[in-house]
């Protein structure tokens, strides 16, 4: 009954790193931009829900409510603004700029906030669990999985049932035929990253609520995020959560032969797939 | 309602373009011919927007738009067919023809079903991917997505490029119909015949400049080859 555990918590695990995700895989589909501080505005998001917390009394739920329309408009800003210059043909200046943003996000987090780890209290809720017969799983990893899946549907609705999906998608195949039909693309960009800083705010109340968080684990984040959206096939928001699903699985399996392998093992499953697959899972058709 | 004065264009260090001027009145269909390389390809891009210019080069309705982007030349009514038809791979036939019309609501004949009823195959075809469709096809949906905006000036970059002589007299039996839904046409033709078949004033091309402007109905052929060849009419 143990490896039907770890499956299933493998399973939920991989819900959160489908989170962590689901904005880089946006993102990266819609602009081709790989966005090296991603990991780092999760942690930034995470501070802005802990202050909403505990400087405002508000419950979790609700400061990460009031901290998704912060976030974006700073993803709006920060597209608009700085990585709509950078963007272009050559795919160094975009990585440059995002590494040099995740490195004074860190150095700027560090100085607000100090090197303390923090945790965002979520009551009883955390150590709520629910006993489904042969296994028990956590309510906070469950919700983390039903957010993810609620995050993708409706990422994927957006995409493929609704006028700005389509802006977004034509965009990606053609900007320059997308300006033709009345499109800026530089506002779609903008647009785009705010959507996924919405997501990322999603990911920071529960990566906040699960585990303690301080400003320096934002990279370790984003090579979860990275291997998820790479596994599923870069831009398919259904690969990223069977990627994120299978970093997950990985994860707990080589934590459960021995627990200093957990994170060993979910880069081993990357470099397993990559090997078997280099485009990944479920790569885009038109990529 | 559309002029240029004085257009120049660049690629880098190339000038493709020397002080083009041309005038597009409403509801006017001006064909634009010339060899390849002539800069008629480079003219659509720089009127749509494409290619940036000084703003007084482009003139509409007055008001010059040269430096504007070509999003915002397409939301005052000015729709182009790329050369190629560059439809969007991820969408359907039916998406790509919606987006021609999301960014600019404007009142005129055309709709989806509108474009339906001009090319009727295209209805069938709604679901497919825009790009599993033949050539011919493919060209519907670029020029009835152009239509979806109710453009005044349409611009038809090199329509017939690639496509059976029998699909382009299809497609070329649409713009009188497109006409009579009152925009103006833009068509640049390297097939002399069907493009003076449909315009009411031809300006010939060579080498970056306007080497001809007449009316079609009283072009000759010795003054197109001289236009076309740069020789002594």
């Amino acid at each position: 009954m143990i490896w039907l555990d770890t499956l299933v918590q493998g399973i939920l695990l991989g819900g959160l790193y489908a989170l962590f995700a689901a904005g880089l895989s946006l993102v990266f589909g819609i602009m081709r931009l790989v966005n090296l501080a991603h990991g780092d505005l999760i942690v930034l998001a995470a501070y802005l829900v802990l202050m909403g917390v505990t400087l405002l009394g508000l419950s979790p739920w609700v400061a990460a409510l009031v901290a998704m329309p912060l976030m974006f408009a700073l993803g709006w800003l920060l597209q608009a603004a700085v990585l709509n210059r950078v963007l272009g043909k050559d795919i160094l200046p975009p990585l440059l700029v995002t590494f040099g943003l995740s490195v004074a996000l860190q150095n700027g987090l560090l100085e607000a906030f100090s090197a303390d780890s923090r945790r965002i209290p979520a009551g009883t809720l955390e150590g709520a669990s629910l006993d489904l017969g042969q296994v028990t799983v956590g309510v906070m990893p469950l919700m983390t999985f039903a957010s993810a899946i609620a995050a993708i549907v409706a990422l994927n609705g957006l995409f493929y049932h609704t006028a700005l999906g389509r802006a977004f998608r034509a965009t990606s195949d053609d900007a320059v035929t997308a300006g033709l039909m009345g499109i800026e693309p530089k506002q779609v960009f903008a647009v785009a990253t705010g959507i996924a800083m919405v997501v990322v705010t999603l990911a920071a109340l529960y990566l906040g609520m699960r585990a303690n968080f301080d400003p320096s684990i934002g990279p370790a984040r984003l090579i979860y995020a990275f291997e998820a959206v790479i596994i599923g096939g870069l831009g398919s928001l259904w690969g990223t959560l069977a990627g994120g699903i299978i970093i997950g699985v990985a994860q707990t399996a080589g934590a459960a032969v021995n627990p200093e392998w957990q994170i060993l093992a979910g880069h081993i499953a990357f470099l397993t797939v990559m090997l078997l697959k280099p485009r990944g899972l479920f790569p885009r058709a038109v990529d | 309602m559309l002029e240029t004065h004085g257009l120049t264009a660049n690629y880098g260090q190339f000038r493709a373009l020397f002080g083009v001027d041309i005038t597009v009145a409403a509801g006017e269909c001006v064909a634009i011919i010339g060899a390849n390389g002539a800069g008629k390809s480079t003219l659509m891009r720089s009127i749509a927007g494409v290619i940036r210019n000084a703003a007084a080069m482009v003139v509409h309705r007055g008001e010059p738009i040269g430096a504007l982007s070509s999003a915002e030349i397409m939301k005052r009514g000015i729709a182009m067919v790329p050369e190629g038809r560059r439809l969007f791979a991820s969408l359907t036939v039916e998406e790509n023809l919606l987006i021609g019309g999301q960014a600019r609501k404007a009142p005129g004949p055309w709709s989806l079903d509108a474009v339906y009823q001009l090319f009727p195959v295209l209805r069938e075809r709604r679901k497919s991917p825009g790009t599993a469709l033949s050539g011919g096809q493919q060209q519907m949906v670029a020029i009835g997505r152009a239509l979806m905006s109710n453009p005044e000036l349409l611009l038809c970059d090199e329509i017939s490029l690639g496509l059976a002589p029998v699909v382009i007299r299809d497609i070329y039996a649409a713009l009188p119909k497109i006409r009579e839904g009152g925009a103006a046409i833009v068509v640049v033709e390297q097939d002399i015949g069907k493009a003076l078949a449909v315009a009411d004033r031809v300006y010939c091309m060579m080498e970056g400049r306007v080497t001809l402007v007449s009316k079609a109905a009283e072009v000759t052929r010795r003054q197109i080859h001289a236009a076309y060849f740069g020789e002594a009419a």
